[in-house]
């Protein structure tokens, strides 16, 4: 891997301010940027570590009784700390492996919106809000294509604020070479409807599935979802599973996340 | 040319002090640089295990871990765990209960399975099988090193119940 300066500020505005470098990169746990690096991938003249910043770090309650996560906290604490919104915990719980969820973060999560994987469908699925160093950005304005988001350039994300449903329950059918999300569905039921967001199956990333919410939020019961189905044709095709496979396990995923939540 | 880092660490009991440079993985810090070389290095990319060690109390993949990330800490290795003239519980149950073959993923196996222990004392099949999914065993298909996990803990069990 190329060398880098490295950088670990114990506030958000030294860490901007370390940002402002030409090529610099902040890095959370470590767990996609590293390998990153090592394929010459990303070549960052400094790293910024946000580990040290106490003030990303935890679970707390907001006051409008959000679960609100700071971003630099890593999966094993949302999964051992976040009890008050269990569907989220247990999605944390579920990530990749023990090592993994000890280091990888909910921000390097987001940011990263790997198409596959989970906090992006349990921020989608929520409603959360994405806390910046800058702004607040609705999941909805958020996710905009696989890898792709609205974050600019140095800015990180800081908080994620979790809006608790009534009900709620994360699918993973793992692939488990790489114990990511062949196919994930996070279903939310809100006092004001039901959200439904899948990822790893589509090549646009993680997306709200309307019709299974309009079906979900007239009636909450697996039985509501009988006959929806979603079309393979815009989905991931690869060595693990076809489009039509992966549209197919959506549908599946939907129902045993209602029949779990 | 990069700044090289300060670093301190606390390896199995000792104190170490260098300078590295920032991209210097914490795996090779022990296996070159301390000559610590029970942490082997497997896939390189967080998924066989084979490097895990114990960092402030937690499993970590020291091949996804920079020097500089764990500055200040302190690291368990198996060489932190036991030794031929004292061994673990859990090295005396893999070599009995065959928990191993070519042995090259014990090293992290057995430091992974030190936290799993300490984490559930008395964890079931599945939970050995989801606490342990971090680490990749290409030799056993998994039943005997879930046997001697198993066997383990029920040993340290009884040491702990003699002993109150
Ligand atoms: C073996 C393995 C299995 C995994 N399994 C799963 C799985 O099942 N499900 C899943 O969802 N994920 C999985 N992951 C991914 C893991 O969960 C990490 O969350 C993910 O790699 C990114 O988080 P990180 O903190 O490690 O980010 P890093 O690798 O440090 O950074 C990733 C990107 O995000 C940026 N970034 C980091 N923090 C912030 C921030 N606060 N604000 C803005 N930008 C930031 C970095 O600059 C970089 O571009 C797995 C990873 C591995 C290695």
């Amino acid at each position: 891997m190329y060398n880098f300066d490295f950088e670990k500020p114990e506030s958000v505005a030294d860490a901007i301010a370390a940002l402002q470098g030409e090529e610099a990169q902040a890095l959370g746990g470590g767990q996609t940027l590293i390998p990153t690096l090592k394929q010459r991938l990303a070549s960052p003249s400094t790293l910024v570590s946000l580990k040290g910043i106490a003030e990303m770090q935890g679970v707390c309650m907001g006051d409008d009784g959000s679960v609100c996560i700071g971003g630099a906290t890593n999966h094993a604490t949302v999964a051992a700390e976040a009890g008050a919104y269990p569907a989220l915990a247990d999605t944390a719980a579920h990530i990749g492996d023990p090592a993994v969820r000890n280091r990888g973060t909910i921000g390097g999560s987001l940011a990263n919106n790997d198409p596959s994987a989970c906090y992006p469908a349990a921020a989608l699925g929520s409603g959360a809000t994405i806390v910046t160093n800058a702004r607040q950005i609705a999941a909805d304005d958020y996710f905009q294509g696989m890898f792709t988001t609205a974050l600019d350039e140095g800015e990180i994300i800081t908080e994620v604020r979790f809006p608790v449903p009534e009900k709620a329950n994360y699918q993973k059918f793992v692939q488990p070479a790489s114990r990511f999300a062949l196919v994930g569905v996070y279903v939310a039921k809100y006092a004001d409807g039901v959200r439904v967001a899948i990822t790893g199956a589509s090549n646009d990333g993680v997306f709200r599935w309307a019709e299974a919410e309009a079906a979900l939020s007239a009636n909450f019961s697996a039985s509501a979802l009988d006959g929806l189905s979603l079309s393979g044709d815009d989905m991931i095709s690869d060595l693990h599973g076809t489009g039509e496979y992966r549209a197919h396990l959506c549908a599946v995923m939907t129902k045993r996340a209602v029949a779990a939540a | 040319m990069s700044k090289k880092m300060h670093i301190k660490l606390n390896v199995n009991g000792k104190d170490e002090e260098f300078l590295a440079e920032p991209r210097e993985l914490l795996i090779y810090t022990l296996r070159e640089r301390l000559n610590i070389t029970g942490p082997h290095i497997g896939c390189e990319t967080s998924h066989c295990g084979a490097c895990t060690v114990t960092i402030d109390g937690k499993s970590v993949k020291s091949c996804t871990m920079f020097a500089a990330q764990a500055d200040g800490a302190e690291i368990t290795t198996i060489e932190g765990i036991g030794n031929p003239d004292d061994l673990h519980p859990l090295q005396t149950a893999f070599k009995e209960h065959h928990g191993l073959q070519c042995g090259y993923c014990t090293p992290g196996m057995i430091t992974r399975a030190t936290k799993l222990l300490e984490e559930n004392p008395t964890p079931t099949e599945e939970e050995i099988r989801f606490g342990m999914a971090g680490n990749i065993c290409r030799c056993t298909g998994y039943q005997n090193i879930i046997k001697s996990i198993q066997a383990a803990a029920a040993e340290m069990n009884a040491a702990k119940e003699a002993a109150e």
